[in-house]
């Protein structure tokens, strides 16, 4: 799950706690384990059989094809015969249903949860684990964009000789690359991820005669007519504190902000492609026909819950925050495809999402890889994720077991395909190893623009990322094309 | 005690040869006689060694060190830790970000800390006074926000400072009268240091109460006798006299106005107008803990403890003989 967004939503909804006396905890539904483990076994062998042979026959992988009739069974792994412990770091909130679940197998490996305040605090503590030599976990949760940050830090190893060959099929080649990062090595099994999304007040759409905008040309124009209709209502905010959020809009346009030539990185934060995201907000920002504040604050959680934010350009999990901040407005939104640059092509990015990894200093990887595939890449792991609210990136088994869609959102009744559609037009976008420079000169330079609401600030500011990031490349020794 | 110091006074004689010159044996009795002090110093020593001297060592060292990548960096091994002599230190002082964020911490001390300090001893002197109702009342809800922890009080000024569900703004908005916002690039340091003034009046104001309440009242008959008013004797004799407390509280708001953090950290994510650089302590954190830069956080924190050391003396020197060591 996405960390900022939880780690904020676990503050905010703290605090709005404080002050209204009023605690909620979304994710009560508890990941009850009762399957059926004969059926599933099957079903999930012929789902890993599919997958491979659709997903790569391309590149002739032939071990993707042996180990789909290996017969490892993803839904119950071997297990281990002498007792085996295991500590898994993660944040999301309800995990410990599905490591239960998990454990209830009694296959000889038990993995214990330490509980994370949030994605970044988890990374930070990892980091400083490994380089004190102990204390780290076996099992370690993680963002797709600090993995190469991980893996910089000699945080986390190459799982591939651990995994079952038909773990791999169970992905798109587009998420599989966001654990690869475009070498040869695994160093995640992805878990979720987060495919854009246009979440809209359908209510207040009816109410005030709007249509839903499908190009951004169409998306300003719409944000113009709602500040005519309600002077206090917004179609949305840009907000400075959520990096990747930008980066999931910039990466629908075509950037890719890092990448790999010739074993050098590259750096584009500055591309067309950015700036052209950054213009059109600065110039929405300026006029004032959107807000400037950012996101996860009380005040955009109110403005949520009272209708002065009818649109929010999120991701796929975004009902389980809608439901936790503004439950009374269920039924009153819906989802379209987030408006496009052209509409020939439709595309979108993502915002979060994460993958799990084995970290260094495990003394049983090969036990741990067991457990990660099971929780992201078997049918029972995939179903308990799903119920937990969180969006897995496991394909077919996605389709397979999120047939209903979201009870926030029961009133889109094509919820479900319209995700699936939306998730099929991911762009690619390749993490380096300083996303946290990046993203924290972004939280710096796009606060001061949002404040000057200046649309030649908004470009300014890529132009200061670029060169924020790059500086810190090349003064760290990575090699680094120009 | 008694024990303890027996001991020192009663074993020399037996523990001394007989043949010892006078020298050595004075040096032992000495030591005899220090033994016991050590005994008591030892434990404090020892928690002080291990849990200050060593952690500011180790900060000393990786303040000359850092990382050096080769290649892509994924490789096992392809990140070292290498000596980086005073480049760590060079950066920081040199960092625009790091400047400006201390010159931001000296623009809320300007502000902060003499209101902190007037606010304390008016409280205090108000307290002191024959006529006050209600003291005990009043010295606690003065003191009861020091005992709210600072991310709290945040959270909760926070509340109170965003227009949109703040009830201040609600209440104008009903009146007519528009208020400004605090979270705005102008007023965001009065923002902070009104958060940091409210958890930190009341500490100060005990301190400085707790030194007027040990004046003996004979002063004040006599100051009455010779036809003092309330106001003269809070001007003239109270003041004075619990000057040393007032010093003290104002090196305290000092320092922790150089260490200011967990406010404007707690703000951050409410606005635009905190950057993750805001006092010098908030860069040391984005520095280790965002950055995974240890090595430039602690050449940035070593610069810190070195300036809030330096202005502490300096400050102590300058009102020499006012705070701590009258008697000399």
């Amino acid at each position: 799950m996405n960390n900022r967004t939880w780690a904020r939503l676990a503050a905010v909804t703290a605090a709005l706690a404080l002050t209204l006396g009023a605690c909620s905890s979304s994710d009560g539904d508890s990941a009850t384990g009762g399957s059926t483990s004969g059926d599933t076994a099957t079903d999930s062998a012929a789902g890993g059989d599919t997958a491979a042979g659709g997903d790569t026959a391309a590149d002739g992988d032939t071990s993707q094809g042996d180990g789909a009739t290996s017969g490892y069974d993803l839904n119950n792994p071997p297990g281990s015969e002498t007792p085996v412990e295991l500590i898994y770091w993660d944040w999301a909130p309800g995990i410990e249903n599905i490591v239960d679940q998990w454990n209830a197998k009694n296959n000889g490996i038990t993995v214990t949860l330490v509980t994370m305040d949030g994605g970044d605090p988890a990374i930070a503590k990892l980091l400083t684990a490994i380089k004190a030599g102990s204390g780290a976990p076996d099992i370690m949760h993680s963002e797709y964009q600090m993995i190469p940050t991980l893996v910089v830090g000699d945080a986390l190893i190459d799982m591939t000789e651990y995994l079952d060959p038909s773990v791999k099929g169970q992905f798109t080649d587009a998420v599989w690359n966001s654990v690869t990062l475009g070498t040869d090595a695994v160093y995640a099994v992805p878990g979720d991820f987060g495919p854009l999304a246009f979440f809209y007040r359908a209510d207040k759409f009816e109410e005030w005669g709007l249509t839903v905008p499908t190009t951004w040309d169409e998306y300003a124009e719409v944000a113009r007519q709602v500040r005519e209709k309600d002077p206090n209502a917004y179609l949305g905010t840009f907000s400075s504190n959520d990096a990747g959020w930008f980066t999931g809009m910039t990466q629908q346009a075509g950037a890719s902000w890092w990448g790999i030539k010739d074993d050098s990185w590259t750096v584009d934060v500055n591309s067309d492609a950015t700036k052209k995201v950054a213009e059109y907000w600065g110039g929405l920002v300026e006029e004032g026909a959107i807000l400037n504040t950012p996101m996860y604050t009380p005040e955009w959680v109110a403005a949520l819950a009272d209708g002065t934010q009818v649109g929010w350009l999120s991701a796929s999990w975004a009902p389980s925050v809608l439901i936790s901040n503004a439950p009374d407005t269920q039924g009153l939104w819906k989802a379209a495809p987030l408006p496009q640059w052209d509409a020939a092509n439709p595309a979108t990015g993502t915002w979060g999402g994460s993958g799990t990894a084995i970290t260094a200093q495990s003394e049983h990887p090969a036990e741990a890889a067991q457990f990660i595939s099971w929780l992201n890449a078997s049918e029972e792991g995939v179903k308990a994720m799903a119920e937990l609210g969180q969006y897995p990136a496991a394909d077919d088994l996605r389709t397979k077991v999120m047939t209903e869609p979201p009870a926030f959102m029961a009133a889109q009744t094509d919820y479900v395909d319209l995700l699936n559609q939306i998730a099929g037009t991911v762009n690619p976008f390749t993490y380096g190893p300083n996303v946290n420079v990046a993203y924290s000169a972004y939280n710096d330079e796009f606060g001061k623009a949002c404040e000057q609401k200046s649309q030649d600030a908004f470009v300014a500011a890529v132009d200061t990322m670029q060169s924020l990031t790059l500086e810190d490349l090349i003064s760290s020794g990575f090699a680094v094309a120009e | 005690m008694t024990a303890a110091q027996a001991t020192p006074s009663a074993s020399p004689p037996t523990a001394t040869p007989a043949g010892t010159t006078r020298r050595p044996r004075k040096r032992k009795r000495q030591l005899w006689r220090d033994l016991p002090a050590w005994g008591f110093l030892t434990p404090v020593a020892v928690l002080f060694v291990l849990f200050m001297v060593a952690p500011i060592g180790y900060a000393l060292f990786l303040s000359f060190r850092t990382y050096k990548t080769q290649g892509l960096g994924l490789g096992k091994g392809a990140r070292k830790e290498v000596w980086n002599g005073l480049e760590n230190y060079a950066k920081a002082l040199s960092d625009p970000e790091f400047l400006a964020s201390v010159g931001r911490v000296l623009i809320y001390g300007l502000v902060l800390v003499p209101t902190m300090i007037l606010l304390a001893t008016i409280f205090a002197l108000l307290l002191d006074s024959r006529r006050a109702r209600l003291k005990q009342f009043s010295r606690v809800s003065i003191f009861l926000p020091y005992a709210v922890p600072a991310v709290i009080s945040s959270l909760m000024w926070g509340f109170l400072y965003l227009p949109a569900v703040s009830p201040f703004h609600w209440l104008a908005g009903r009146a007519g009268v528009s208020l400004p916002n605090m979270v705005s690039p102008n007023l965001i340091t009065f923002a902070v240091a009104n958060i940091a003034l409210w958890g930190g009046v009341g500490f100060n104001m005990v301190v400085i109460y707790t030194s007027l309440k040990a004046i003996p009242s004979e002063l004040y008959e006599a100051a009455v006798l010779d036809g003092c008013t309330e106001f003269q004797i809070a001007v003239r004799v109270k003041v004075p006299i619990v000057a040393p407390a007032i010093i003290m509280t104002l090196l305290f708001s000092l320092i922790s106005t150089l260490q200011v953090f967990a406010e404007p950290m707690t703000l951050k994510p409410l606005t635009n107008t905190v950057p993750s650089t805001w006092t010098p302590l908030m860069k040391i954190y984005r520095d280790a803990f965002v950055r995974d830069d240890i090595f430039s956080a602690a050449a940035s924190s070593i610069v810190v403890a070195f300036v809030t050391f330096l202005v502490s003396f300096g400050f102590l020197r300058l009102v020499q003989g006012r705070a701590f060591n009258e008697d000399q």
